[in-house]
């Protein structure tokens, strides 16, 4: 016992001892910083949608990013989740040129966008994207939310399955675009790329500080500030990554309620019948 | 020193509801449970948001007719000659095969008359039909046939000017899905 | 325990014809209601029940996925979109699918410590064991080849390294390799061949745990004692109600784990990689397969070095073919176990030396599991190299050498007697005459 408790507490010491001393030598390991933390509506087991807050995401998304990213598995029609009626939905699609055909003349065309069309792609492939963007294509953003999870480090990914933190997306998305900042002295950014030190594959990413100040004025009052910008837009992708998010933590709060009270009555009938056994005993 | 335990009637009233209970919440677990793979095999949000589309007719001069497709079946839209309204006109009830509107717009049991196949009050030249023949489901051709109107060249079923079956193993008359004019030059379809 | 004459007697009219065509009632009931049992299994027995049902839930997922998936290079993530965003409930579905395949994993890891802590894989239940393993090697085929079908980045750079080992083996490697991706590289012929048979394989695990459970009721099972079943009557109990109750109760206790992370946590088990679309032009940074395949990467990874003859520089097992010898080795060595074992007492209950290597094993093993989700630098191939060794080492030397060496405890006479002990014991330290009634090794 004593010997079992002296090796497991020896594995620990070593895992910890091993990730940092990783931490100290070779290569830095990205991103720099860790992801910053906001509050999400979202997270936890109640987790529900600001729908004022995708709303205002989706206006950033459209006024900001979509110049270059695009939503590709994001249907007009699913915009209903963040409280549009099924008639502003089918203006906001008709606003869009959407590509179709061939037509009887064997021609594409461009038509207006119906509710069961996708958000357009603003490029017309990936080589057009690269191309207009010094070889980098700006990725779809309808999975950014799940793309981008940095690690957490041992033991909090371990503290992480009771607090139920899924929520490294959004933070990561978040301090992306609220941490761009002049790169330290010594550290060399090359040509075209910006310095930010919540970026995953590097110390610089191609993609200049999107968000500014007063970029975006929001019907509803909330603050024009590039914080709020990249709450808002951030949520919204969470809502777009993963649209029946509410529906699957509601679903589970149920699911484990009942399992739990299942448990609980399968325990008292096992005990029950096993009691039945012991008046046989000699 | 194990007494048998006598197990009294509370006692026996107390398990057979144990039993019970946990029967029945096992029972409503599984229904629950099978519920979604059955849901799962149901038209899912993209089909169903194909179920309706809008047609811009405009283009369409009288005695011309196009072909859409709507859930993933032909729509034969048809701006109708006044010839071929008057011929559908005068053509008896009693003449007919299938004697019933088969319009989705009107309800059941309406006869097949040229005003109850057609598109309604000052829209009579219009004809809307699914474009599958009612006998085995062919794509009848259009200006053919001894009828004027539509012909199925897999068996030889002949539709008359308004889609309805005149001669031939058809059955019915084409059927005419739910549709509604939203403007002079649009129809919604489903 | 055995196959003897059956008391099975049908109960209506139309059992007793159908059984007079069929003996299935009979196999039924001989096999799963009057069945005997040990009385005194704990909770860790109830794994086999969780992993035959773990197997069927996998399986009814996978046909449901299957109506709307599609496979191919072009259409595969697209398919898996549409089944997260428009299919009704095909989220919970796809969830429950990838989620499951982990539970299956942590479910089958703790059904295989379990048995080798108490010796069920001893005589005379080697082929039960041997035919576990061979079920852990389709499982294991199965996950990788699922893990592909998505089509994320991980999906497809996971299925190129794996695909990769085949070119390790010796002047056929190269066209082995080409043979199993049916192209030059992980394209969509693999792809379409995997999800073949990937379909194909739970069906053939479902096969062979039809053997297992058979050799399992010719030998009937151990239990913690080590002990085997003397008096049917006084030690064993009927499999239905009082099995299926206990097991009933565990699959639910499962199942609420399973329920936290499709729910709460359905993608902490995954690798956000696989949320980007396969890119054959651009590698991760980290390719890590998933969790339950970590232990063997690292063995892989362990061997960094070639094995030559000596003072020449003729290589005979390069590092990388030595990797692959190392991971298949770790698991071939499971066929093996019955034999390594020497000791003539089953259960770790009675053998307390034997206890702790055990634990300092299962230590290794997650240690192993960590650091196969490490980059392959700094101090941990080292470190990797040190575990696998110790692994290797705990089944040829510290198992031979236990049995050997060791001193048992005394074991007990019989179930009964351990049973009895049990209750006594407890009495002693409980005396509360209505606690009486409700002891026993039994929880």
């Amino acid at each position: 016992m004593k010997l079992k408790t002296i090796l497991s507490g020896m594995t620990v010491a070593l895992m910890l001892g091993a990730g940092a001393h990783a931490a100290e030598e070779g290569a830095p390991s990205y991103p720099l910083e860790q992801p910053r933390h906001a509050d999400w509506s979202f997270a936890g087991i109640f987790g529900h949608w600001d729908i004022q807050q995708l709303q205002r995401g989706l206006q950033v998304y459209q006024e900001v990013c979509a110049a270059c990213h695009s939503l590709k598995y994001v249907a007009f029609r699913n915009l209903e989740a963040l409280g549009y009626s099924q008639d502003q939905v089918k203006n906001f699609a008709a606003g869009f040129s959407v590509a179709d055909g061939p037509n009887d003349e064997g021609e594409m065309f461009e038509r207006p966008g119906r509710t069961s069309d996708y958000f357009p792609s603003p490029f017309a492939n990936e080589q057009a994207a690269a191309y207009a963007n010094n070889g980098a294509a700006p990725p779809d953003l309808s999975l950014m939310a799940k793309a981008r999870a940095p690690e957490r480090g041992f033991p909090t990914f371990i503290f992480d399955i009771f607090t139920l933190y899924a929520e490294n997306g959004p933070d990561y998305i978040y301090s992306l675009l609220t941490g761009y900042q002049d790169s330290p002295a010594g550290v060399e950014v090359p040509e075209g790329a910006h310095y930010n030190p919540y970026f995953v594959a590097g110390p610089a990413l191609a993609m200049a500080p999107p968000l500014s100040d007063g970029v975006v004025t929001y019907e509803d009052g909330a603050p024009e500030t590039v914080d709020q910008y990249a709450k808002d837009v951030s949520a919204f992708l969470m809502w777009a990554a993963e649209p029946h998010l509410v529906e699957r933590k509601s679903m589970g709060f149920k699911v484990m309620v009942f399992l739990i009270l299942f448990a609980g009555l399968l325990y008292l009938t096992k005990k029950q019948v096993w009691a039945g056994l012991k008046e046989k005993e000699a | 020193m194990c007494a048998a335990k006598t197990e009294d009637s509370a006692d026996l009233e107390r398990r057979d509801f144990l039993y019970i209970a946990t029967g029945t919440l096992g029972a409503v677990g599984a229904a629950a449970l099978a519920w979604p793979f059955i849901d799962q095999m149901n038209p899912d949000a993209s089909t169903r948001a194909l179920a309706s589309i809008d047609v811009d007719i405009s283009a369409i001069e009288p005695g011309q007719a196009i072909t859409v497709k709507w859930r993933g079946q032909p729509i034969f839209i048809r701006n109708r000659t006044e010839q071929e309204v008057e011929e559908a006109r005068a053509v008896a009830l009693e003449d007919l095969k299938d004697r019933s509107a088969e319009n989705d717009n009107l309800p059941a049991g309406e006869p097949a008359t040229d005003a109850n196949r057609s598109a309604g009050e000052g829209r009579e030249n219009w004809i809307i039909m699914v474009g599958v023949c009612t006998h085995l489901g062919c794509v009848p051709v259009g200006q053919a046939g001894d009828f004027g109107g539509w012909f199925c060249p897999c068996h030889g079923s002949h539709y008359d000017t308004a889609g309805r079956i005149r001669r031939g193993p058809a059955p019915r008359n084409l059927p005419i899905p739910v549709f509604a004019f939203t403007s002079d030059t649009t129809v919604t379809i489903g | 325990m055995s196959a003897g004459h059956s008391i099975y007697t049908p109960k209506s009219g139309f059992m007793k014809w159908l059984d007079n065509r069929l003996p299935l009632p009979r196999l039924i009931y001989d096999s799963f209601v009057a069945y005997p049992v040990p009385r005194n299994l704990n909770g860790w027995y109830t794994f086999g029940g969780i992993l035959s049902l773990m197997l069927v839930s996998q399986i009814i997922t996978g046909i449901v996925l299957a109506m709307h998936y599609v496979a191919n290079s072009g259409m595969a993530f697209d398919s898996v979109e549409h089944i997260m965003r428009d299919v009704n409930f095909g989220w919970l579905m796809r969830r429950m699918h990838a989620v499951g395949a982990s539970m299956f994993f942590v479910a089958v890891y703790i059904h295989i410590f379990r048995g080798m802590y108490y010796g069920s894989y001893k005589n005379p239940r080697e082929v039960l064991w041997i035919l576990g393993v061979i079920i852990f090697l389709l499982m294991m085929a199965t996950a990788f080849m699922g893990y592909v079908l998505p089509w994320g980045q991980m999906s497809f750079w996971g299925a190129t390294v794996i695909t990769g080992f085949f070119t390790a083996i010796p002047w056929i490697g190269d066209s082995i390799q080409q043979l199993l991706l049916g192209g030059f590289a992980v394209e969509n012929p693999t792809l379409n061949r995997f999800f073949s048979l990937h379909y194909l394989l739970p069906f053939m695990i479902a096969g062979v745990v039809v053997l297992h459970v058979w050799a399992l009721h010719v030998t009937g099972q151990t239990n913690p004692t080590g002990v085997e079943v003397k008096d049917m009557r006084k030690e064993t109990v009927p499999f239905s109600p009082y099995a299926t109750l206990k097991d009933a109760v565990a699959l639910v206790l499962f199942f609420i784990l399973f329920a936290w992370f499709i729910f709460f946590l359905p993608d902490y088990l995954g690798h956000p990689d696989n949320y980007i679309p396969a890119d054959p032009l651009k590698t991760p940074t980290h390719i890590v397969p998933e969790w339950y395949f970590l232990p063997f990467y690292a063995i892989l990874r362990a061997i960094t070095f070639n094995i030559s003859i000596p003072f020449t520089e003729i290589v005979l097992i390069d590092s990388k073919l030595g990797g692959v010898i190392a991971m298949f080795a770790s698991i071939a060595v499971l066929f093996i176990l019955p034999w390594l074992d020497t000791s003539k007492v089953r259960s770790a209950n009675y053998r307390p030396l034997y206890r702790q290597f055990f634990w300092i094993f299962v230590a290794v093993c997650i240690f192993l599991g960590w650091l196969g989700s490490r980059p392959a630098e700094g101090i941990y191939p080292t470190l990797s190299l040190i575990a696998t060794i110790y692994y290797f080492a705990h089944f040829f030397v510290i198992l031979p050498w236990l049995g050997w060496v060791e001193k048992p405890k005394p074991l007990p006479a019989s179930i009964a007697d351990a049973v009895l002990t049990e209750s006594k014991r407890m009495a002693v330290s409980n005396p509360n005459p209505a606690v009486l009634h409700q002891t026993g090794t039994q929880s």
